[in-house]
């Protein structure tokens, strides 16, 4: 078997607390990051992902705590991405514990900064997003600002950008799926597979299991990323596994 | 759990130290961070953690003197158990040739090289992925762990000491040994229990 598609839960969190998260398991306290961390951890996540919505100046400091915490009890890979706007702010967050950082509005600002971090910290640490909405058929553009502002920006063109500058994987979401469960943008996803070498992780818009299997089987994705059906239980990551097993795709076998 | 055993987790400026002493600390090692090679060479076991390119991190190993020799001096001739991890492991080799060539500590014959990506092989090779040990008596186990990693180690000498392959668009080495000297490419401090259970076993290894 070769690399196994991978199942990547992502919970957001505001100053150091989830907003958006697990509520399938009694939890002490539905806030904690740890503890739905933990959570995923038993799950057999293939991986987790953390999105600070608030990603202010002064959340900074309990985000890096937040991270700090996490990776102490949990061994699994951790992407933290919201508002990373430096080589510094990236750092700050490997340093805590994190092993990639998801980049977003600033490099579509400045792309560059994709490279910077990439030189400094390794391409594998470098998650650079593509959050785009299609404009005309077969047309998508970036937007920021949780898929508000538009910019004017040729999302494959964006995608190819950020590969060529050094990025290690692209988390691709379709801000018109994002929150609908009407599934990936399936055309989106495969546009941007087909013009980069670098691993893709579909996302926005899951509502079922057939979704995520869409985003590996008409997407090409390499991950699939969802949030909602996993954190009200609708469907567990073993659920999510089965379902890309069954369809062919290899998948892993948690050790519990 | 083998608590008590004296981890010298060096410290070179490479990044993701923590995961691994996390990790190591959560098996019941007493782990010590360290950039000094007196910590070293005092250890009973000495891990080398690495990320990024492999020039950053030999140029940031031999930045700090006389490490280089001491880690050749515990592991060759006082056979302390040395764990190298993803780039780590690839110092162990004679080159890398990642953004040009450059030596390595070469206590494995061979080098490190890219990968090459396919319509089907994305690089990095990023993800889980099956460990597959190649011979006996080694600590690799079959399993599954995290592999994140755009260039890997070629042997240049048979028998090698390839110790597990995994499988990215054809044979990767997963793992190699050369005396007391193991190096996962993997990274087993982010593979959940198969990882955490063979830092375990590194603890109690008698090579």
């Amino acid at each position: 078997m070769t690399v196994r598609v991978r199942v990547i839960p992502c919970l957001d969190v505001a100053d150091g607390r989830v907003v958006k998260g697990v509520n399938f398991v009694d939890l002490k306290d539905a806030g904690d990051p740890v503890e739905q961390a933990q959570a995923y951890d038993a799950a057999g996540a293939d991986e987790l992902c953390f999105l600070d919505i608030s990603a202010t100046h002064e959340g900074r400091g309990t985000l890096l705590d937040m991270v700090r915490r996490t990776a102490k009890v949990c061994f699994m890979p951790l992407t933290v991405g919201g508002g990373v706007a430096s080589v510094e702010d990236a750092r700050a967050l490997l340093l805590a514990g994190a092993d990639k950082v998801a980049v977003n509005s600033a490099a579509v600002k400045r792309p560059e900064l994709v490279a910077d971090i990439a030189e400094r910290m390794g391409s594998q640490c470098v998650v650079a997003s593509v959050d785009a909405r299609r404009t005309a058929p077969g047309q998508w553009e970036i937007f920021t600002h949780g898929g508000r502002k538009a910019t004017g920006v040729d999302a494959l063109q964006h995608a190819r950008r950020l590969a060529e500058l050094g990025a290690g994987e692209l988390l691709v979401t379709s801000m018109d799926g994002d929150g609908t469960k009407a599934g990936y943008d399936l055309d989106l996803t495969r546009r941007i597979v087909d013009s980069v070498d670098i691993p893709v992780i579909a996302s926005g818009g899951v509502g079922t299991l057939d979704h995520l299997v869409e985003g590996v089987s008409k997407g090409g994705a390499s991950a699939v990323l969802a949030a909602s059906i996993f954190h009200f239980g609708e469907y567990t990551i073993s659920e999510a596994h089965q379902a890309l097993g069954k369809a062919g795709f290899p998948v892993r076998t948690p050790v519990m | 759990m083998a608590s008590g055993q004296k981890v010298a987790l060096i410290d070179y400026g490479a990044g993701n130290l923590h995961s691994v002493e996390n990790a190591l600390r959560a098996v019941g090692a007493d782990v010590v961070v360290t950039a000094d090679t007196a910590v070293v060479a005092s250890a009973s076991r000495i891990v080398l953690p690495g990320v990024g390119s492999f020039k950053a991190c030999i140029d940031g190993l031999t930045a700090i003197e006389g490490m280089a020799e001491t880690l050749e001096t515990r592991v060759f001739r006082d056979a302390v158990p040395f764990l190298g991890i993803c780039v780590g492991m690839q110092l162990m080799a004679e080159y890398g040739l990642e953004h040009g060539t450059f030596e390595g500590l070469g206590w494995v014959s061979g080098s490190v090289k890219p990968l090459t990506a396919s319509e089907d092989v994305k690089v990095p090779h990023m993800g889980w992925n099956t460990v597959e040990p190649v011979g006996a008596g080694s600590l690799i186990e079959p399993g599954e762990a995290y592999f994140l990693h755009s260039y890997a180690f070629e042997s240049a000498q048979t028998p090698d000491s390839v110790r597990a392959v995994t499988d990215h668009g054809g044979p990767v080495v997963a793992a190699i040994q050369e005396g007391t000297a193991l190096g996962v490419q993997f990274h087993p401090e982010k593979s959940q229990k198969y990882g955490l259970d063979l830092l375990s076993r590194f603890l109690e290894w008698k090579p």
